[in-house]
Parts: structure tokens; sequence; C-alpha cells
């Protein structure tokens, strides 16, 4: 059974008016993601040790084996798109509400310490990598991974993530990652996203 | 050391110029916008000037593309690094290069700044050194040589060194560099290291970070790679190879 890419959860110009155009969608969706399916499939096709295993699984069983890196690569890149498609929503963005900004205080003070820190975190991944917002051991926490990397292997819960590759901000942003990392604060946070991860 | 930079040949030269002693007045003459705080702080390096238009190398690299790499990412990793330099000032003494091997000596506060900025300052002024208009066809003099000695052939050399190229994953550079042995090797470094690192001397590089190519290739790096032959300026190469085994 081979892995299939999951839908893109909007249509690809519905965050043209939130800075991200249709013609990222296109590349990111429709060439990088798709490209880290195809390679997965090719190199999982008849190992028999991958046959009837989840995504996730995959993932955690070839972290950190330097003979699977580019099943682990092309796997975890699968998932973080698919994870990083649902973190994005038309209107998204700015201060949650109720119980999840409730959380957000107590783990970092307030919501603009928040902000401060995860902006920090993605405009610091030197080179290709991703932004989290994770649960691990019951407490909300930034974290930042280079290229492929996610927080599944460490245990963590992601709840919320940001692509940091220059691919996934040079048509909009060219080389101003922190205007895209701020825009996607402001504007495209999918807060129900992380709602629905937390209570998961 | 014969594998500098041309920006490090120009920065000594500007300071024997500018002299130790001259003080605040002539080094704000030679920045008429600089604040009386940042003429105290000589800058370690300077963003060398594109060697050729923006526009030289299209269409195998756009001008847009040309103009924010040099401008804005690479004139980023000279700010960066020279601001890090600033707060340990004895490493102002050294060139560059001399800097990479002794990474694990310089302090912990600026040390991932400088392998990162200090890499991008140093890995972009030889890669544009590299390039030019009308250039590209095939290796020449001692440097093709040595390349069909170590790789067997031109062709089998640059096969080699696209797959190297492709199978960096995420940012990096695939390059060309003399071993501690004396022969050519083909390497690829992530993020903004490079082989000086690991007491290598780079010869030839092509940057594989997406902002060196996306706006021409989008995802397409393989492309890019087959592409960028055309604007090698195999002459510099070939100079610069023999500077180094000199």
């Amino acid at each position: 059974m081979a892995f299939e890419q999951s839908p893109l959860p909007f249509a690809p110009d519905a965050l043209e008016s939130a800075g991200m155009k249709a013609e990222t969608f296109e590349y990111h969706y429709g060439k990088h993601h798709k490209a880290y399916v195809d390679n997965l499939n090719k190199l999982v096709e008849g190992k028999a040790e991958f046959e009837g295993k989840s995504l996730e699984d995959v993932i955690v069983m070839t972290a950190g084996n330097a003979d699977q890196t580019g099943i682990f690569n092309n796997a975890a890149q699968v998932w973080n798109h698919s994870f990083f498609w649902n973190s994005l929503k038309a209107g998204g963005g700015g201060v949650p509400t109720g119980d999840l900004l409730q959380k957000i205080e107590t783990a970092f003070g307030s919501y603009d310490a928040f902000k401060t820190e995860f902006a920090a975190a993605a405009a610091t991944q030197f080179g290709s990598g991703w932004a989290w917002l994770v649960e691990d051991a019951g407490t909300l926490k930034i974290t930042k991974t280079a290229n492929a990397d996610n927080p599944l292997t460490k245990g963590q819960k992601p709840l919320l993530t940001l692509d940091v590759w220059e691919h996934a901000y040079y048509i909009d942003f060219r080389n101003a990652r922190p205007g895209y990392i701020a825009n996607y604060l402001d504007k495209l946070v999918n807060w129900d996203f992380v709602a629905a991860n937390l209570a998961a | 050391m014969t594998h500098q930079p041309s920006n490090l040949i120009s920065r000594r030269q500007w300071l024997s110029y500018v002299g130790a002693a001259s003080g605040t007045i002539a080094i704000t003459s030679l920045f008429p916008n600089a604040t009386q705080a940042e003429t105290l702080a000589t800058p370690y390096a300077t963003l060398p000037a594109l060697p050729y238009a923006y526009d030289a190398l299209a269409p195998f690299i756009d001008e847009k593309t040309m103009k924010i790499h040099h401008d804005l990412h690479h004139g980023a990793y000279v700010k960066n690094l020279n601001a890090a330099l600033d707060k340990f000032p004895k490493y102002k003494e050294k060139p560059i290069e001399d800097l990479f091997p002794i990474l694990n000596k310089i302090p912990e506060e600026i040390r991932r700044t400088v392998r990162n900025n200090g890499g991008g300052h140093y890995n972009h002024t030889l890669f544009w050194e590299s390039m030019g208009p009308k250039a590209g066809g095939e290796p020449v003099g001692e440097l093709a040589t040595a390349i069909v000695k170590d790789f067997g052939s031109i062709d089998d050399f640059k096969k080699q060194f696209v797959e190297a190229g492709m199978q960096r994953f995420g940012s990096g550079w695939v390059w060309l560099a003399i071993t501690r042995k004396g022969n050519l090797a083909i390497s690829s470094t992530p993020n903004q290291d490079n082989p000086l690192m690991a007491s290598d001397i780079p010869i030839l590089g092509n940057d594989l970070w997406e902002h060196a190519y996306y706006l021409t290739y989008q995802n397409r790096r393989a492309e890019y790679l087959a592409q960028w032959w055309n604007v090698v300026n195999w002459n510099a190469v070939n100079d610069r190879y023999k500077k180094a085994i000199a």
C-alpha cells in the first residue's frame, strides 16, 4: 500500500490576501511535497519491514539510522508538509482564545512572549528546517528542527509548525524570512488545528 | 596562505592605508554615513563588489537572483560576522581562512555565528569569483590535467560533482577541493560549512541553498546543477588551483 499525498486543505489561491501566492502552493504542494511522497514510495517498495506501517511508524523506525537517511528524510518531509498545510488558515493568526490562550500564557507568560519566542526559533534555524509548538510532558514548548527532523522522534506531540526551508517563502518573501514569520503569526496560524491537536 | 578571497586582501590593503593610528576622522571620511559609535569598531570584512554585472550570468542565473543573493544574503553574512567579531576583537587579526580550522577555540558565544556567517562570507566570495560571463566550456590548464588524473575524465568529474550536489539534503554546498594528500576530491557540506573546516582547500564550489536557484529553477535543482557549468570561469578556477598547490 503506497503512501498518499494528503490533500491541501484549502484552494491554492486561498491565502493570496494573507501574503502567500497560489504559485507558492503550486510548487510547494504540487512539486516539493509530491516529490517527497513519490521518493518515499520508491524507497520503501518491496521492503517488508515497512509493509503496513503508518507514516509515523516509518519516521520513528528510521530516525537516527544512518543506513535509512533517505527513507527518514522523505517520510518526515511528507508528514511535516501535511502538518504544515493544516497549520495554515485564511483569516488565521493573532491571539488565540479560551483554554488555548490560557495554556499559552501559563507556558510563555503572555501571547506576546510566545510570539517573540516562536519568531526567534524560526529565524535562527540556520539553513533549512522547521519551527514548532509542541506539548512535551504536559508542557507547551517551542522547538526548531533541521532539514526533515521533527518532534515525533523526541516523543513530543507536535501542535503547530512553520516551514522555514527557503522554498516555503522565496516566491512571496525572497530572502526576508522575518517578514514571512511575522505574516504567518499575524495572519495564518490555524489555532483550531492547535486546539484539536492538544485535545487529541 | 594562497587561497584568500580577494575581499580579505582588500581589507588588509585598506588597513595599511588607513593605518593603526589614524583614528576616527579618517575612518569616518571613508564611511560618511557611519555613526560615531560604528566608527569605533573597524569592520572585519567588507562585502566584495560582484566582479561582473548582475545580469552577466543570465539566462543561467537571473539578474534578480544575483542581486538578492549578493547584496542581501552575502551582505547579511558580512554584517553578522562583523558584529560577532567586534565582541572578541583579537580574532579580527586573523584572516577568515585561519578561523575555520580553530572554530572550537573561538568563544562559544560567537562560535556558531562565526561558523555560519564567516562560512557564508568566504563561500560566497569564492562562488562569485568562480563564475563569469562568456564562461563555461571545459576545465583548462593544470587543473584539467589534475581532474583527468583524479576522476578519469572531465565528464566523470562533472557527473560526480552533480551527483554530490543532488545528494545534499537541505541547504549546503558541493565542492571541488585539494585534500591534505594533494589530490582533488569532491565533497559536500551542510549549510555554510566548507572544506577549510576539515583542512582541505576549496577551489570550486556551487551553492545548493534554494536561494541560489529558486527564482529560475524552483524545485529543479538537477537542472540548475546542469546549467551552472555554463557560467563556471575555468581560468579563474585554474588560477586558484595553481596558487593553492604552489
